[in-house]
């Protein structure tokens, strides 16, 4: 379990080291374009140049690259050009409001989709089963921001339920939450519906289920007891895998609904060509990517003995 | 293909047999409702797209009389079938032309992601050893972005235009195509008809694009399918975000996006794209859901 921890670790740090070099590198040749986004369309192009030079960008590319990286190892990821403020704060305000989001999401999405792969699961190709496989199906293939345009227009233009907006200026509230969550957990839903339907099947058609009911234990008992455990192997996994997966929902999500979260502020830095904060973004989504493949990995060996012990 | 000196005379008896395969698979679709009404609604927009220039439609781009309603009388006594949008342009030709647009991107955007993912993945499975390694970290970095935001990064360095759309999907999509390849070809790589190739004395690429590939096909197909769905999704978000096909030549996602403000007193022009791009993309998922039910009953 170390050695994997460690050639995890590794690797991550070796994907880090390359996507913040290249990234480094494709803004290295837009530096022209960020002065003139900072300092406005009409500045002159000494203007920029000035600017540039105060800056620090006169400084050989690849000086200027470890000097970053240094800094990124002490936790200081330089200074937001957009927002003139340290990338750090700006990140953890923006991964805080993203986290809440997520939880509220996981905390809905993850009982409602076993419950219902679990239903669907117990009986194949019971109407119960059709009808939630053809709906998880359904709202899966529709992309966030078309579930997002339909739930606007129902909840906030014809009923005038909801908010449209998630800006939370006026602070922290729970209406402005419901419609992002609503549109994440349609979204999801679905995929993890059916991913322990499928799980679940294959475990009822499996020996010792029917040993279980055959030597006549009540039903009940013979799912929850017998069944259940090892048919949400499965699904754990892709459940944490999810959260990479969330990570590019969110994105559409918050900036639908203009969510003060990490999404929002990957999108805004990437059009802005804030270099610091899409790197420090970047960094963070790929931590998260391997992160997650690593906890997966290793609570799929902990839920399964038999990959333990072999 | 166990032959290789009969090549040319093969030839044209395989390609019948290719079609009446592909009329057999038709035949086969009947099997599974779900993927037949994927199959129709892709059919339907493919027929859209492809009848679009002999349609009497609007020219998409023409501004005439803004927020009509559907149905409503055009200034030339003509039917806005399906309304104006804010700028006044008709909204059924928007989205017809519109359909001719993603599809076109898409196809051409999800083949080229395919030649590279398919290249990249021979190539590890079959070489194996350092070409394996070298590959398999390069699509390591790529798989480590959650898709859209590699294509938002990708477009918002290189600007927005079709091409760059390409290059996002390319990149996004190529290392996990290599992926499923790579997998599939180690396991066809230990086949006899590979040792027999070998044992011919073929060239490393005539095995790897000859006898491996097409061998691979099948799984690949269905991927391929989903894929096309993905990348219609891609497109259209990153129109959504702004980054897509620029203006003002119809993009559904754009549409969506100039649309949905203005949804209190204008619904139909927030709906009807939305409603499109939801069809389109259930369809590319129910085939691909029938052809797996399909692959797997066999």
């Amino acid at each position: 379990m170390i050695v994997l921890a460690a050639k995890r670790l590794v690797a991550m740090l070796l994907i880090m080291l390359v996507v913040s070099f290249i990234l480094f590198s494709l803004f290295e040749a837009d530096k022209m374009a960020v002065a003139g986004k900072v300092l406005g369309p009409y500045s002159s192009i000494e203007q920029r140049e000035i600017w540039l030079s105060q800056n620090g960008y006169d400084e050989p590319f690849l000086s200027r690259y470890t000097q970053w990286v240094g800094g990124a190892l002490h936790g200081d990821f330089g200074d937001s050009l957009q927002y003139k403020v340290p990338v750090s704060e700006l990140l953890a305000d923006r991964l805080k409001n993203t986290g809440i989001l997520a939880l509220i999401f996981f905390l809905i999405m993850i009982p409602l989709s076993l419950t219902l792969g679990v239903l669907a699961g117990m009986k194949e190709g019971s109407w119960l089963d059709r009808i939630i496989s053809i709906f998880s199906v359904l709202t899966t293939s529709i992309p966030e921001f078309v579930t997002a345009t339909f739930l606007t227009g129902l909840f906030v233009y014809t009923w005038q339920l909801l908010p449209g907006t998630s800006s939370m200026t006026g602070g922290f509230s729970w209406q402005e939450m419901i419609l992002p969550v609503m549109v994440l957990v349609i979204y999801d839903f679905g995929y993890v519906t059916r991913m322990t339907r499928a799980s679940m099947a294959e475990v009822m058609t499996s020996q010792y289920i029917r040993t279980a009911i055959l030597k006549g234990l009540p039903y009940k008992r013979v799912i929850m007891r017998h069944a259940l455990r090892n048919a949400l192997i499965a699904p754990f996994t892709v459940i944490v895998l999810q959260l990479n997966w969330l990570l590019s929902g969110l994105v559409v999500v918050e900036v639908f609904f203009a969510y003060k979260g990490f999404g929002s502020l990957l999108v805004d830095a990437a059009l802005f060509g804030d270099i610091y904060v899409i790197e420090a973004c970047v960094m963070v989504a790929v931590f998260i990517a391997v992160f997650s493949q690593f906890i997966s990995d290793i609570g799929y060996t902990l839920l399964n003995p038999r990959i333990r012990f072999s | 293909m166990t032959d290789a000196v009969k090549f040319d005379t093969a030839l044209p008896a395989k390609r019948e047999s290719r079609l009446k395969r592909f009329f057999q698979a038709l035949a086969l679709m009947r099997e599974s409702p779900v993927g037949m009404i994927g199959l129709l609604l892709i059919l339907f927009w493919v027929m859209m797209a492809i009848l679009a220039p002999f349609l009497p439609l609007y020219d998409p781009n023409a501004i005439m009389a803004p927020f009509q309603k559907i149905g409503a009388t055009a200034p030339d006594g003509g039917i806005f079938w399906l309304g104006t949008d804010h700028k006044g342009r008709d909204i059924l030709s928007r989205i017809i032309w519109g359909a001719q647009k993603v599809l076109i991107w898409a196809t051409f955007a999800t083949f080229v992601a395919y030649v590279v993912g398919m290249l990249m993945g021979v190539l590890a499975g079959y070489k194996g050893g350092w070409a394996d390694e070298i590959v398999s970290f390069i699509a390591n970095i790529f798989l480590s972005f959650p898709f859209i935001i590699l294509c938002i990064i990708i477009v918002a360095t290189l600007g927005a235009s079709g091409w760059t759309v390409v290059v996002a999907v390319t990149f996004a999509s190529a290392p996990q195509i290599m992926r499923i390849v790579r997998g599939l070809v180690l396991d066809l790589k230990t086949r006899d008809y590979i040792f027999a190739a070998q044992t011919r004395g073929e060239s490393p690429w005539y095995i790897m694009l000859v006898e491996l590939l097409p061998n691979a096909r099948g799984p690949l197909i269905v991927d391929a399918c989903l894929r096309l769905g993905y990348t219609v999704v891609a497109i259209a978000t990153l129109g959504f975000l702004g980054l897509g096909l620029p203006p003002p030549d119809p993009d559904w996602g754009l549409m969506l996006k100039e649309a949905v403000p203005l949804g209190a007193f204008a619904g139909h022009s927030m709906y009807l794209p939305a409603a499109a791009l939801a069809s389109l993309i259930l369809g590319f998922n129910l085939l691909a859901d029938g052809l797996r039910e399909i692959s797997l009953r066999d």
